[in-house]
């Protein structure tokens, strides 16, 4: 069976709509890992003991394992407990918690890179100590990050492919469903690998933008 | 806890644990070859080869692993390559890595003070003696690191394979998850595992950049 | 009949883009002459230097060196062969060492000999230990670079140019990165050289060594020649009201 490529338009539809999916995934994960990394971080080096260690296990845990084993625990681990998630749900929880803690780990390396100063000064002004972690610390530290944080959200872009096998329905899983029915799979891979390429293109042009913008208020 | 159902599994974890350690260490090796291939066709002196190393790195580090893998196994007939699913892991994910370690590669040779192959080359070297002599030493020095950085994450992106049902520590854990309905049991066994080979990964890598560190 | 000069620079031009860093500058340095390149910053004298061994290449211009073109228009692998075999007989030393840090201070000195001179271990090792020996270094010879301090490093670097038996030496602010307190003993390294007859341009921001080791002095500003002469003419009777300003601010500077 050679190349024909002509068939790949008329799945034009389904494939359009996964990689709309896949978008969505994507910055709603994206923005979940970005909120998360933050808690974790501040969690990680602020919190009490208590719930300081079983975070930094978890967080090592997470980080030695692959993320399809992960994907595998929580949709089939909440089923068990009796949490019943729609698998979009479940991709976003998994994706999310995935690189909230890799950004955590970015984010933590750069609370500590902010100068002490910072903090005293803010204390002096009469800040509390959260406040001044709130207001003045964790925000410098963020903008520090942002593009290694960018990095690791066009990897969890190319990541988010996995969850099509918890079934989410992006742009892997509709790749798979035309394949299903025509059997053309080198056709429709390389499809949907050409619209990965170009979400890949558009995220990395946002990205970008984001961080010229952040570099002007540093 | 089902202590006595984790006994009863772990010889089989075991076994797929050896695949993902063969699985690891054939990729990163096909990965290191394709990465040194690449790094030297982007620092080429022919617009041509740059041109095909950036288009190398530019579209396996824009697509997802696991579409190339399909692409590779499901696809690679029509095409006329026909590989076994352990065949067509190692290849795919070793050609994927390879696109990382291309350009931590490149990242170290051009980390390279310019001064040290300007010093060689006013002492008479030629280009490919002041490369070989003088530079290469010092970017291979640094580049251990984060080619460890790159290879960890190599181990954890084996789990790909399960996908087209290589029988490694994933695809185990998936299958014992379904049959037991222990998911995390079936993780944590999984998952210690997956620690162990990074973990003792990672201590090499630091043996290794601690014994080449200049005084 | 004349005779051939030991470094004949002819026309030198260079420019990036629309800037003119030399401007037909025109340079000739007799044997066993020592000659100080002086003038401000941008002045192009690092360039200048640079260009004898084409390190940073001409516009246009040439570069002879006893009557040898060494920045020759070949093909690229002729050029190579040629550059490298001129090279070896051009010793240079940076404002920043460029030191090997890989290699011992031994290995810094004896891989270009063997490599090119195919040198064997005995043999390099007895040429190490005398230009080591020369620049005061026997004794660090399987020291790391990074357990030197800068003039050490700076006298190693000399031993490295020197070990290749150059008939010319070129110093491009050898001791511009110095602390204070380091410059001295790579000056005497240098005057000893001197002493020696070595061949040397030497780009530098030090008047008095230039005035005391030198026979001639260049002062360049704007990629141009502006200026040249014995020390004693140049420092002391200036013709030129760029050279005279160029001092002022100097010897203000030094105060």
């Amino acid at each position: 069976m050679g190349l024909d490529f002509s068939i790949v338009p008329s799945f034009a539809g389904p494939l359009l709509l996964g990689a709309l999916w896949t978008v969505l995934l994507t910055v709603v994960s994206a923005v979940l890992s970005f909120l998360g990394g933050i808690a974790l971080a501040v969690i990680a080096l602020y919190g009490p003991w208590a719930i300081r260690l079983p975070a930094r296990f978890i967080a090592w845990l997470f980080m030695g394992t692959p993320l399809l084993l992960q994907l595998f625990l929580i949709y089939f681990g909440l089923v068990q407990i009796g949490i019943d998630l729609p698998a979009f749900v479940a991709g976003v929880i998994g994706l999310g918690l995935h690189y909230a803690v890799y950004n955590s780990e970015l984010i933590q390396t750069a609370i500590l890179a902010v100068d002490r100063g910072q903090m005293e000064a803010a204390r002096t002004l009469g800040l509390s100590r959260p406040q001044a972690l709130v207001r003045v610390v964790v925000p410098q530290a963020v903008r520090a990050v942002v593009p290694p944080i960018g990095n690791n959200m066009i990897a969890l872009l190319k990541d988010s492919a996995l969850v099509s096998v918890i079934g989410v329905a992006e742009l892997t899983l509709a790749a798979q469903l035309a394949i299903g029915r025509t059997y053309r799979a080198f056709e429709f891979y390389a499809a949907a690998a050409v619209l990965y390429y170009v979400i890949n293109l558009g995220m990395e042009a946002v990205l970008r933008r984001i961080e010229r913008r952040i570099r002007l208020s540093r | 806890m089902d202590t006595d159902l984790i006994l009863k599994v772990t010889p089989f974890f075991l076994q797929a644990a050896v695949i993902t350690v063969e699985l690891s260490v054939l990729t990163v090796l096909i990965g290191l070859a394709c990465g040194a291939l690449g790094a030297a066709a982007r620092l080429s002196r022919h617009a041509a080869l740059r041109f095909l190393g950036a288009a190398y790195v530019s579209v396996i580090r824009g697509t997802p692993a696991l579409i190339q893998l399909f692409l590779l196994y499901f696809g690679g007939p029509q095409i006329g390559i026909q590989l076994d699913a352990f065949s067509a892991g190692v290849i795919g994910l070793g050609i994927n890595i390879g696109a990382y370690m291309t350009e931590t590669m490149r990242g170290a040779i051009v980390a390279v003070d310019h001064g040290q192959a300007e010093a060689a080359r006013t002492l008479g070297l030629s280009r490919a003696q002041a490369f070989r002599k003088v530079v290469l030493p010092q970017a291979l020095r640094l580049m251990i690191r984060p080619l460890g950085v790159n290879i960890n994450a190599q181990i954890k992106a084996t789990a790909l394979v399960s996908a087209i049902s290589v029988i490694e520590l994933t695809y185990t854990a998936q299958r014992y998850i379904g049959s037991t309905y222990k998911p995390f049991e079936m993780f944590l066994l999984a998952g210690v595992l997956y620690l162990a080979i990074i973990t003792v990964t990672g201590k090499v890598i630091a043996a290794l950049d601690r014994r080449v560190r200049l005084p | 009949m004349t005779q051939t000069p030991f470094v004949e620079i002819r026309h030198a031009q260079k420019s990036y883009g629309t800037l003119e860093v030399l401007r037909d500058v025109n340079l000739t340095v007799n044997r066993g002459e020592i000659v100080a390149i002086i003038g401000p910053s941008g002045s192009g004298k690092s360039t200048l230097l640079r260009a004898i061994n084409d390190l940073d290449p001409l516009s246009a211009g040439e570069v002879l060196l006893e009557g040898v073109q060494v920045n020759k228009t070949l093909p690229p692998r002729a050029y190579e062969a040629h550059i490298n075999e001129m090279r070896q007989h051009i010793g240079m030393v940076f404002q920043h060492f460029n030191l090997f840090p890989h290699l011992t201070v031994r290995q810094n000195v004896t891989m270009a000999p063997k490599l090119l001179k195919r040198l064997g271990e005995a043999e390099a090792n007895r040429l190490a230990e005398e230009q080591l020996a020369h620049v005061g270094m026997l004794e660090r010879i399987d020291y790391y670079p990074s357990q030197l301090s800068g003039g050490q490093k700076q006298r190693v670097a000399i031993a490295r140019a020197l070990a290749m038996k150059p008939k010319l030496m070129l110093f491009d602010e050898a001791t511009s990165a110095l602390d204070p307190e380091l410059v001295e003993e790579v000056n005497q390294v240098m005057k000893r050289l001197a002493e020696e007859h070595m061949t040397m341009i030497i780009v530098t921001h030090e008047m008095d060594f230039a005035a005391s080791v030198c026979d001639r002095v260049i002062f360049m500003d704007g990629g141009v020649v502006v200026e040249e002469g014995p020390p004693s003419v140049v420092f002391r009777t200036p013709t030129q009201e760029r050279t005279r300003n160029f001092l002022r601010k100097y010897l203000e500077g030094a105060k």
